[in-house]
């Protein structure tokens, strides 16, 4: 458990920021520029202070205003992956990450070294000086460097921003292994919705210094009141669902979720895989009864929870398909048409062809195991 | 041909042994202040920063007798050295290695401060946050990557020393043997009638010492360069 309740205030900028979030899995800090996420996550590394407040991971004290505690960074063991790097250039790779782990007691270090090099596929690059690195490789040896100081939680402040799309997809898959594989929980800080949706187990929003919401990934994106941070073109729910069946015929595959079964264009990923699918809520419409004649797929059964609109033409239905959270962006006048309240049944009609392959990411651990593809 | 006499060998040795011992004597305070003119934002830094640079602005032979004054025998501080070590500065080769550092030691920190000004600091705080503490981060991040600046400080420096003429000349005397270095041996070559040839040759040597030490330092350089830039093939 981490519990952040601290606040800072200067000229420009200040911050008052409470909440408490499990230690494990990935936690992101959500949030446009300038919303306090760096602030916060450098307060929690030790390398800003806060004005007063506690922060603290478990029952161990890392800042605490009143009893004046304030342990150095050094002293926190929490790993910091910078948005930068930040590799040492006089050292060969090998010892950049030697670092940090030479500087933890032997007693203390859980992870070994030959498993972070494997895992973050390194060891071709050991002899080489962090000059000789791609962008890509930079930022994996960053990683290692900070897991092999065997953290107790590893931060990582936009470890992506500085990357292109095909070196992005390349890291993405080893931050989400940390977790599972490792027992690595990690606090992400990103303001790139797409690595929000593909690497989250929960969120916490922050906008102006502060905190705006804080729950499990597919109810904050989900959430209509969220919509203008989360991106009202992307606005959709997550889904995790499990893998079928393949129809090699149609090339489709079919997945079934708690809402019931779901049709998507061919996956690559094995039957029993979990996957969690975005569908984004301009691509689901209603229906009162099932249609009959209609080329659409997937028609789920589901109530209306919510209906969130203003004096613009559209509005946001939440929906509840078994327990899965759906949402669905349809104009006011449906709505009236459709009689829509909250309790109503109705169908949600979502087009196989609107899932897009990389808007499904693979959840479950045993991922690692298949071949890596690019791009 | 070309051959140096006993006393030009010797003020050539001794011109060295100066400028070495100079070097490694004031090192160590050159990275500490320049580490703390850097780095740290203490009271009276704009003090501090002014009397390390006062010996670039001074005629050396004001420097050379405000040295006489405090470290020679009955000098406030050269009585204390006396009494309790034996040590006598004044007249003696160590009292002139004292005098290049002192007139060398502005270059020394000045070349260490632009170096630690070029380090990043944010590899420092990368290093704080793989659990080295300051005083670690120091010398296994800051100084590795100053050491560029540390080595042309220390040439600039050990030039400046071995061109030493006027702190030296005020503080420690002009003795053959004792305290004359290169460029005190050529002004007594000029002053003698018929040292032109003797004067020529200590020239050269000079000559071929800075060369010497700057062709060191420029291959120095690069080598450490080469090993932070990960030899570019």
């Amino acid at each position: 458990m981490i519990d952040v309740a601290i606040t800072r205030r200067r000229k420009k900028f200040s911050v008052e920021i409470n909440f408490s979030a499990q230690d494990d899995g990935i936690t992101t800090l959500f949030g446009p520029s300038g919303s306090g996420k760096s602030t916060l996550i450098d307060m929690i590394a030790g390398l800003l202070r806060a004005d007063s407040g506690r922060i603290a991971l478990g029952d161990r004290v890392l800042f605490d205003s009143e009893k004046g505690i304030n342990l150095p960074p050094e002293q926190r063991h929490l790993g910091y992956v910078f948005q930068d790097a930040r590799l040492f250039p006089h050292m060969s790779v090998r010892s950049n990450l030697r670092y940090g782990m030479r500087r933890r007691a032997a007693s203390q270090r859980r992870l070994a070294e030959a498993d972070v090099v494997d895992l973050l596929g390194l060891e071709h690059l050991l002899a080489r000086r962090p000059a000789q690195l791609s962008g890509g490789e930079r930022h994996r040896v960053a990683i290692g460097r900070a897991l092999l100081t065997s953290p107790e939680l590893l931060l990582m402040d936009e470890p992506l921003a500085s990357l292109d799309q095909p070196r992005k997809n390349e890291i993405l898959p080893f931050i989400r292994r940390l977790p599972g594989e490792l027992g690595m929980p990690v606090i992400y800080v990103s303001h790139a919705l797409e690595e929000v949706i593909r690497l989250s187990d929960r969120v916490v929003v922050l906008t102006d210094g502060g905190v705006r919401a804080i729950g499990p990934v597919e109810e904050i994106l989900s959430r209509p009141d969220l919509a203008p941070l989360t991106g009202r073109f992307w606005a959709g729910a997550l889904i995790e669902a499990r893998v079928t069946a393949h129809d090699e015929t149609y090339a489709l595959t079919s997945l079934t979720f708690s809402g019931g079964a779901f049709l998507v264009p061919r996956l690559e990923h094995p039957v029993g895989a979990s996957v969690r699918i975005r569908v984004r809520s301009r691509d689901v419409s209603l229906a009162l009864e099932p249609p009959k004649g209609s080329s659409v797929l997937n028609v789920i059964p589901a109530t209306v929870r919510e209906i969130v609109s203003d004096d613009q033409a559209q509005a946001d239905i939440v929906l509840d398909a078994g327990g899965s959270r759906l949402l669905a962006r349809i104009t006011r006048k449906s709505v009236a048409t459709l009689d829509l309240k909250e309790g109503s049944s109705v169908f949600a009609m979502i087009k196989a062809v609107s899932v897009e392959r990389p808007s499904v990411e693979r959840t479950d651990t045993a991922a690692q195991e298949e071949p890596q593809t690019h791009g | 041909m070309f051959s140096l006499t006993p006393l030009e060998s010797e003020a050539l040795m001794l011109s060295l042994r100066v400028g070495f011992w100079a070097v490694l004597g004031s090192l160590p305070f050159g990275l500490l202040i320049a580490w703390l003119l850097a780095r740290v934002n203490f009271p009276g830094r704009a003090i501090v920063n002014g009397i390390v640079h006062l010996p670039l602005v001074l005629p050396p032979v004001v420097v050379g007798y405000l040295l006489l004054v405090t470290l020679g025998r009955n000098g406030p501080v050269g009585s204390l050295f006396h009494d309790w070590f034996g040590w006598t500065f004044a007249f003696t080769w160590q009292g002139a290695a004292i005098a290049s550092a002192v007139v060398a030691f502005p270059l020394m920190v000045r070349s260490i401060r632009l170096g630690l000004d070029l380090v990043d600091r944010k590899l420092e705080t990368a290093a704080r946050t793989l659990g080295a503490n300051r005083f670690d981060v120091f010398w296994s991040v800051t100084v590795p990557l100053v050491l560029p600046g540390i080595l042309t400080g220390s040439v600039l420096a050990f030039a400046r020393s071995i061109g030493e003429f006027g702190a030296t000349i005020t503080f420690v005397s002009n003795i053959p043997g004792q305290t004359q270095t290169l460029p005190l041996a050529l002004y007594s070559a000029t002053q003698a009638p018929g040292g032109d040839e003797a004067a020529l040759r200590i020239v050269l040597v000079s000559c071929i010492l800075a060369f010497a030490a700057l062709a060191t330092s420029e291959l120095l350089a690069r080598h450490v360069q080469r090993r932070l830039t990960g030899g570019t093939p």
